[in-house]
């Protein structure tokens, strides 16, 4: 089992990489590091802020592009190819075929960010001429960069399993912008008077992901270092809701017939 | 053992998406398959035998009745390790060569790290495609995708071949080699199961045929059978006949064609006629080039049963297993 | 159409067309463009709007790049105030709304605060003369970074320099003194101020710590400006002060600086910071020579150096 999933992880992998798109995102993530550099040395006393800023936006933004055009395709792709016949006559269990993809992908976006991270680290380099203790905290960032990624992709693999890539992407988008706003529509339910509306969104507060706590870029930025205890927290929230996500596209993807 | 079994395999699929009206793709199809026999499904297009494949994989689940493989259900997916499947019109990945596209097949079968690339390398050969092995799959031609599936078909060396149209897009020296690659597989001890809508192959290949039509099975037997159901005529084939042989042949004959230098003529399906016009022809010194048999052919075998509205045939689950043939 | 060796590369004239079209196209776009800009350049500057007005949903929409964003407006609003002040301009309208956004968004940018501290309170042209809106902002900065004792300095700052509060001032200079990490001098400005409010001393103190303390190049040179036009104002109350002299000494008018040195009084002209010699103005009191680079208008209404009359 172990042996099969691996297999088609890292089928998913290469396929990933030999995607042409895929090279010139990274180009463009890692020019717009480099020209950081140029605000940085014009950018009025915010410098290094700036850098730090655009860096991991750039990281962020682009990683999430990724992990949701790549995301939506993991099995609808196969199915429309009708690849999907020829795995499953062989002997792989659905559900090995779904974590596969799943771990493929996100070793794809593992080594993007690491490619781009290094991009950041070496224009970061350039600036400060040092690297110092507090130059680490940017990697806290990017721990829970990852882990949004890891939720996002769960997301658009378990809509690719459902729908359409279009209707993927869009849903997909759209649950990781109302995943953000989240505090902000329970606090409308409470504030709004109707009990009903109220219930509806406490509902979604705890049934939708939550992204907010994820965005720690600016603290980063500014050299504050993230709690302890919200990193492990944020860890469990994340591999719980991608437990959640994957299950349910494996029960899904089980029903199917090709 | 029986290598595939089917009882009353029913399909219906949903159409309409208000309307439930189920639309009855496979109608209580039992068929029965023994190890080591080359089986053809045939049928018109849409007649349901790719889903009858389909549900024997395991990518399709029955509305109604069972259906197994190597005595397992289908559903249970541990019997695709002796399983091999080459899809009607394949395409796989165009982003891998050849190469990497069987050692993919192969890790997923299972194959050791030590087997994985002889097994490939040797496939890759039978097939004709050691040449290409690093061409990215997107460069190659329709044949070459054929053949390509084939050997994917065959890496974990399969007990089990299911066959989905597997000469489309081969030219004719390639479907002479698939041909031969079936019958070696044959002589290995291997069951085939295979679908197509031409005849000429299935008569060449295989042992036993089932006619599907609108998801009926409308007729099942040995081919041997089938094709020896009756004789219907003789022909004889006559170069520079004199016309006073021709005459006196003439009452024997239900049709005359004439091309070039040579007649042939389709005698009355009466045995006891093949003495008599043999006497004509030595009487009137015509030359004889040949004598032939008119068996029913596959074709009018398989015309004869689709379309047909005979549901006592296809209640019937014609398990025709029996050891000798019919005809004396 | 012929066939054979010959025309075989007869490109079709509508590829001609194209590429013609496209090089001559991309050579028109630009005095175009720039006749355009040169018309409407009226109309941009009335399109000075914030599309955004609110940085708290500004901040919400960012999914998590606010901080990028602060960045962005920061930079906007000091091209802003840039533009404006090569202008001459005495309304800088958005310049408190920009901060506010910048500093709503980030509520860390410390440099924001502190460069609304400076020319938010200033009197235009050199800011936008809003002293209020400079108090909320820096304010409000405490409240975010309650640990960075230096804003209780900019609120001082304010107090003492444009609003000539000096108990206020003196109360945030000692509140801040009290701040963990806070320098010891906060207190002695508390005292002095306290003591001496609008002293030359006290201001060239206070504006020597915002140059030592200048993070960007625009108050770098305010604050030389402003030690600059201090330094002037001192010279000149001193000059103003010998000039009383001789008059009540020599009972006449000494009509120029010259003569004070001819009399004595002065060993040479001296030169203001700018190294233009100080003249005696036509009403009797000296002033800066017309070549000076010394911003005298930086200085409000100093109050009068002890001794002289007023």
């Amino acid at each position: 089992m172990i042996q099969r999933i691996r297999t088609i992880a890292f089928h998913t992998f290469k396929e990933s990489v030999r995607e042409k798109v895929l090279y010139n995102l990274i180009v463009f993530a890692l020019l717009l590091i480099g020209s950081a550099v140029l605000f940085a040395s014009i950018s009025l006393g915010i410098g290094r802020l700036m850098l730090v800023n655009l860096g991991l936006s750039s990281i962020a933004i682009f990683g999430l592009l990724m992990a949701i055009f790549i995301g939506i395709g993991l099995v609808s792709k196969e199915i429309d190819r009708r690849t999907i016949h020829n795995i499953l006559s062989k002997p792989v269990r659905r559900f090995e075929f779904i974590i596969g993809k799943y771990l493929g992908l996100m070793l794809t976006l593992l080594v993007n960010t690491s490619i781009m991270t290094g991009g950041f680290y070496m224009a970061l380099y350039y600036v400060e001429r040092r690297l110092g203790g507090e130059d680490l905290l940017p990697l806290e960032a990017i721990y829970f960069i990852l882990l949004q990624f890891a939720i996002v992709v769960g997301l658009a693999l378990l809509f690719s399993c459902i729908s359409t890539p279009i209707l993927s992407a869009f849903f997909t988008f759209c649950l990781y912008v109302i995943g953000n706003f989240l505090g902000d529509i329970r606090w409308l339910g409470q504030e709004s008077g109707s009990r009903i509306f109220e219930k509806v969104t406490v509902l979604l507060y705890y049934v939708l992901p939550n992204f907010s706590d994820f965005q720690v870029i600016s603290q980063s930025a500014h050299g504050i270092s993230v709690p302890p205890f919200l990193l492990t927290s944020g860890t469990l929230y994340a591999l719980l809701y991608v437990t959640i996500l994957i299950s349910a596209a494996i029960l899904v993807f089980e029903k199917r017939e090709f | 053992m029986l290598a595939i079994e089917t009882v009353d395999l029913t399909k219906d699929y949903r159409v309409g998406f208000w309307r439930k009206r189920p639309r009855r793709v496979l109608d209580r199809l039992s068929l029965e398959v023994e190890v080591g026999e080359v089986f053809g499904l045939l049928g018109p297009n849409g007649a349901g035998k790719t889903t009858t494949l389909k549900i024997l994989l395991g990518l399709v689940f029955p509305t109604a009745g069972t259906a197994r493989l190597l005595e397992r259900d289908a559903r249970d997916i541990s019997a695709h390790r002796n399983v091999g499947y080459l899809p009607e019109n394949p395409s796989f990945y165009d982003h891998l060569t050849a190469q990497e596209f069987m050692t993919y097949a192969a890790s997923l079968f299972g194959l050791s790290d030590k087997a994985r690339p002889r097994q490939v390398g040797r496939l890759l050969e039978q097939v004709g495609l050691a040449e290409s092995k690093n061409l990215p799959l997107r460069k190659f031609s329709k044949g070459m995708i054929q053949r390509l599936g084939i050997a994917q078909a065959l890496i974990n060396d399969p007990a089990v071949i299911f066959l989905d149209e597997p000469m489309s897009g081969l030219d004719p020296v390639g479907r002479r080699e698939i041909r031969n690659l079936i019958l070696r597989l044959k002589e290995n001890g291997k069951t085939i199961f295979f679908s197509t809508h031409i005849l000429s192959d299935a008569e060449t290949l295989c042992d036993r045929v089932a006619i599907l039509d609108h998801g009926r099975l409308r007729g099942c037997g040995e081919l041997r059978e089938i094709l020896e159901v009756g004789v219907f005529s003789t022909e004889i084939v006559l170069e520079k006949p004199s016309r006073d042989a021709v005459v006196a042949l003439g009452p024997f004959t239900s049709s005359i064609v004439r091309t070039g230098d040579r007649v042939r003529l389709e005698l009355r399906a009466e045995s006891d006629l093949n003495n008599e016009v043999l006497a004509q022809v030595v009487r009137w010194n015509a030359k004889l080039i040949s004598l032939n048999p008119v068996r029913m052919s596959l074709e009018d075998y398989f015309m004869e049963r689709v379309g047909e509205d005979d549901t006592s045939l296809s209640r019937k689950s014609a398990k025709v297993r029996t050891e000798s043939p019919k005809s004396e | 159409m012929k066939q054979g060796s010959e025309n075989k590369h007869r490109t079709p004239a509508h590829i001609w067309l194209c590429w013609l079209l496209l090089a001559g196209g991309s050579l028109a776009l630009w005095p175009i463009r720039r006749g355009i800009d040169r018309h409407a350049g009226g109309l941009g500057e009335h399109a000075e709007t914030l599309y955004f007005s609110s940085g708290k949903t500004l901040r919400a929409l960012s999914l998590g790049h606010a901080g990028l964003l602060a960045d962005i407006y920061w930079t906007r609003a000091v091209q802003y105030f840039g533009r404006k002040r090569i202008a001459r301009a005495r309304r800088f309208d958005l310049l408190a709304p920009l901060l506010r956004i910048t500093t709503e968004l980030d509520p860390h940018l410390l440099i924001a605060y502190r460069f609304g501290a400076i020319f938010l309170a200033a009197k235009p042209p050199e800011g936008a003369g809003e002293p209020e809106q400079a108090l909320q902002l820096v304010r409000r900065g405490i409240v975010a970074n309650p640990g960075y004792w230096r804003f209780w300095q900019d609120l001082g700052f304010i107090y003492y320099w444009d609003l000539k509060n000096y108990k206020m001032a003196a109360r945030a200079f000692e509140t801040g003194s009290k701040q963990p990490g806070a320098m010891v001098w906060m207190k002695a400005m508390a005292a002095t101020i306290s003591a001496q409010g609008g002293e030359f001393r006290t201001s060239r103190l206070l504006w020597s710590e915002i140059y030592r303390q200048a993070e960007t190049e625009t108050v770098r040179r305010s604050a030389l400006a402003h030690l600059a036009a201090l330094k002037a104002d001192q010279d000149i109350g001193e000059l103003n002060a010998l000039l009383t002299r001789f008059r009540k000494e020599q009972g006449s008018e000494p009509g120029s600086l010259e003569n004070l040195v001819r009399a004595g009084y002065l060993k040479a002209i001296p030169l203001d910071p700018s190294g233009v010699p100080y003249v005696l103005g036509a009403n009797g009191k000296v002033t800066v020579g017309a070549q000076s680079k010394v911003e005298r208008h930086l200085l409000p209404e100093s109050p009068p150096p002890p001794g002289a009359d007023s």
